[in-house]
């Protein structure tokens, strides 16, 4: 009965995504305001029936209700209650209910939120963001209903993949899709402006928030997705290239050139249909994301199990959805007036930088992403050829160098007309700090990558350039600290979740450099008591043995670490065999320092006796993730300044070109 | 100026029109080198109790075989060994068996589990002479014939409609090849 409930509640919730996406739009056109005001309770009301789907499909596997095939297909009695609740969201259909539970959660958002945006802008985005609801739950209905029954049910499911049995990756997909999905905003704001035909500053004060929590959950979701393939693997490495994770960088890196444009428009009134363009781009790169997973066009380990009816659907939704937008894009972008005009050395200059590398950088992960698919598609199936890491670092590394270089330089600028020499006169202290941190790190690795110096450099000149610029506006050092404290308290939540952001970054680089360029690896066989030094750790293998976990066998094995004979950690990682679905996992056991990460693999017994082991010490990882988290971190920072308050926009007293432009253009410009 | 704008929707509808190609393509399929060409050396050790092993010089003795690699600790390899029993009941082709990375009493326990479609098993502990076959992963099929010539080279578990689509037509190939 339940399930039937919860399929009802689905066909309920289309009914409304339905109303809601045709009635407000025509109210909006004619200036009807009944017809407008359907949008609001429509889209609670949505919100509501997909909810209750998702907790009646939550119940299912809770219950382990194995009428239901999703649940026998993904779940099994004897899993852990963590992994059943995170099982909902581990398969394709289940997956999908929590896309759309995501996106009418945001489109309820706005109905709540939004009572003081202008009633035709509101009606038109609720319109928009309910045809995308409509098109997923009508996906979700003809082809991949979460609720079908299986007749008679089977004793038990098949289990979730035991590569997915895991905290990380239990949390990972609700982070990707609120990311993702919260990308629609931007999208739904973009169309409904195409249609008004305007863009004002208070529009892109509308959008700044959204896109901005979206970017901050997606870097949360594939930082976490990143670091589960480093532990879950086994391999040692966080990011592979692989077309699923690149499905949800480019979003990210098209997102955080939207996040800086907007700032344009929103400032300087200027850059609007790059900007527009931009939203509805990055929306439809989370859309050839999900297309890209649940089609089976690329091959990847992270691919669900895949159907061709349901690739023809997405695909036809994307066509609709993306080419709908940009041949609107087309035809009303060129009517939309350009706003002020600015001087190649400027704020809104550096922002152009920013916005062209970031978008060239992710063009360039599309290619590297869909090549091997052109290539098949052009023979007929003969060429098969795979991009891997080799393309990425020739292409990709190449264009975010000078991304990283001005990301120090260009909030220093002015707007409109920026003093170059200047602002490099004041990053004087922090470029030469920065070169003498790469040349102590050349000195220090004498013989190894000289690349890994420039990185190293590199690094710090992202951390020290928000210092110097965050010294410089408080005045420390240079007033007393009472009046610092007041300064760094006066100046915008806003800058102060930029630097925090832009340091964070540095702190990633710092991360990638060290652990690519120093790591040391030993793959051997131990017997028991033996000892081998990896990066100056000495690892003591103790033995091992076999355990058995809630659904799973495994054989354990034990490694002392130690440091000039001081006890560092014991290192227990496992080698997992799971019965359903059968597999083999590996657990590596990490411990993380902030020199660097001790990292143990236990393989196979041998014919000796002795077990085969893998032992890493991976310089400065644990950056890479304290990096995302600060990048994450100065995003909420930005979120919580008053000027970007969901439901503040204060349209009325908006007047272009005069309103307050922070603290920085009054910052003295030496 | 005007026509600029309309740059983004032709490079969409450019890149639509190979995502559709691409559904129908099916990028698991990985076309073998060695398709055509005579099968590598085999030469592998027995199983304990399933004497002989494997020899090269068989696969050419004008019989067509089929070459299945598989592993007791590989899933996917459970999921076609019914398909696989169904041709060595029907006995329409000599089947011979790689057994790759796997400890003997769990392959036999395996085999004795499930039932034994192969006349002969070589062993294959390291691995490398599925390297020199080109396995990148078990389970994976070869259909040889009667010249020990490699006339298809199936990845992944053979399912019931593989057999009807793929594996049948391949044996009935190698059938005509030997008695033209």
């Amino acid at each position: 009965m339940l399930p039937e409930i919860g399929n009802f509640a689905l066909v309920l919730a289309l009914v409304l995504a339905i109303v809601q996406s045709s009635l407000p739009m025509i109210g909006a056109q004619l200036g009807n305001r009944q017809m407008m005001a359907v949008a609001e309770p429509a889209a609670f009301g949505q919100f509501l029936f997909v909810a209750i789907a998702f907790a009646l499909l939550t119940h299912a596997f809770i219950v382990s209700d194995f009428s239901v095939l999703t649940v026998v297909a993904n779940s099994h009695s004897a899993k852990p209650m963590l992994y059943k609740i995170s099982g909902v969201w581990g398969n394709h259909e289940g997956s999908l209910v929590l896309w759309v539970l995501i996106l009418t959660l945001f489109g309820a958002a706005v109905a709540l939120f939004g009572r003081n945006l202008p009633a035709s802008l509101r009606a038109r985005v609720l319109s928009v963001q309910a045809m995308i609801a409509a098109g997923f739950l009508l996906f979700m209905l003809l082809t991949s209903n979460p609720f079908l029954r299986v007749i008679p049910p089977p004793p038990d499911g098949n289990g979730l993949n035991p590569l997915l049995q895991d905290p990380g990756l239990a949390f990972h997909p609700p982070f990707l899709y609120l990311g993702y999905v919260g990308f629609s905003m931007a999208f739904s704001f973009a169309v409904a402006a195409l249609i008004e035909g305007r863009v004002d500053p208070a529009w892109a004060r509308w959008v700044r928030p959204w896109t901005l929590a979206a970017w901050c959950f997606l870097t949360i979701g594939i930082a976490m997705g990143s670091w589960w393939a480093y532990y879950e693997l086994g391999w040692g490495g966080w990011w592979f290239w692989d077309p699923v994770e690149n499905a949800s960088f480019m979003p990210w890196l098209l997102g955080t050139a939207l996040l800086h444009s907007a700032i344009v428009v929103e400032k300087r009134d200027a850059l609007k249909s790059w900007t527009l363009l931009l939203a509805i781009l990055t929306f439809s790169l989370s859309l050839l994301g999900t297309f890209i997973v649940r089609s089976g066009v690329l091959t990847s380990v992270h691919a669900f199990a895949t159907d061709p009816t349901r690739g023809v659907f997405i695909l036809a939704l994307l066509v609709v959805a993306i080419g709908g937008s940009l041949a609107l894009f087309a035809i009303r972008a060129p009517a939309l007036k350009g706003g002020g005009l600015f001087s190649p050395i400027s704020r809104e200059a550096a922002l152009v930088l920013n916005n062209w590398l970031l978008a060239t950088a992710c063009a360039t992960v599309l290619l590297g992403t869909l090549y091997p698919l052109f290539m098949d598609a052009l023979s007929g199936g003969e060429d098969k050829v795979t991009v891997g890491p080799p393309f990425y670092n020739a292409t990709f590394v190449p264009l975010m160098i000078p991304l990283l270089v001005a990301m120090s330089i260009g909030p220093l600028l002015a707007w409109k007309r920026g003093d170059l020499p200047g602002v490099l006169q004041r990053l004087k202290f922090a470029a030469i700090l920065s070169a003498l941190i790469g040349l102590a790190t050349l000195y220090l690795s004498w013989g190894g990558p000289v690349l890994a110096a420039f990185g190293i450099a590199l690094g710090a000149w992202l951390i020290l350039g928000p210092v110097t610029d965050a010294v410089e506006r408080t005045k420390l050092f240079r007033a007393p600290l009472s009046q610092s404290w007041a300064r760094a308290r006066g100046l915008p939540r806003a800058s102060w979740g930029a630097m925090v952001a832009h340091a964070g970054m540095g702190v990633v680089v710092l991360g990638i450099t060290g652990s690519t360029a120093w790591t040391e690896e030993k793959i051997t066989v131990m017997r028991q008591g033996e000892t081998v030094t990896v990066g100056g750790y000495d690892y003591r293998f103790e033995g091992a043995e076999q355990i058995a976990g809630p659904n799973y066998s495994a054989i354990r094995g034990h490694f002392r670490a130690s440091r000039e004979g001081r006890d560092i950690a014991t290192l227990s990682p496992e080698a997992r065999s799971y019965p359903t679905p059968p597999m083999e996992t590996t657990e590596a056991a990490i411990h993380p320092r902030l020199s660097g990460d001790l990292f143990a693999v236990i393989g196979e017994r041998q014919a000796d006796g002795g077990w085969a082991a893998r032992l890493y010490f991976r310089p400065f990882l644990s950056w890479i993730w304290a990096g995302c988290i600060l990048m994450t971190l100065g995003g909420i920072v930005s979120l919580t300044d008053r000027r970007h308050r969901v439901g503040a926009p204060r349209r009325a007293a908006q007047k272009p070109g005069t309103q307050k432009p922070g603290a920085r253009q009054t910052a003295p410009a030496a | 100026m005007r026509w600029r704008s309309f740059i983004p929707l032709a490079l969409f509808a450019a890149l639509a029109v190979a995502l559709f190609v691409g559904l129908d393509l099916n990028p698991r399929i990985i076309p073998s080198a060695l398709i055509g060409k005579p099968a590598p050396a085999l030469d592998l050790p027995p199983l304990p109790g399933k004497e002989p092993g494997l020899v090269a010089a068989r696969l050419r003795d004008g019989e067509p075989t089929l070459v299945n690699v598989w592993a007791s600790w590989c899933g996917p390899c459970r999921i076609e060994h019914p398909q696989l029993m169904a041709l060595a009941e029907d006995e329409i082709i000599r089947m011979i068996g790689i057994n790759y990375k796997d400890r003997q009493a769990n392959a036999l326990r395996f085999l004795a589990q499930l039932g034994d479609p192969y006349e002969a098993v070589g062993v294959d502990a390291t691995g490398r002479t599925s390297i020199d076959w080109g396995v990148y992963g078990v389970p994976e099929t070869f259909i040889l014939d009667g010249a020990g010539r490699i006339l298809l080279k199936h990845v992944g578990p053979i399912r019931e409609e593989d057999l009807e689509e793929k594996i049948l037509p391949a044996i009935a190939a190698a059938k005509r090849g030997t008695e033209p």
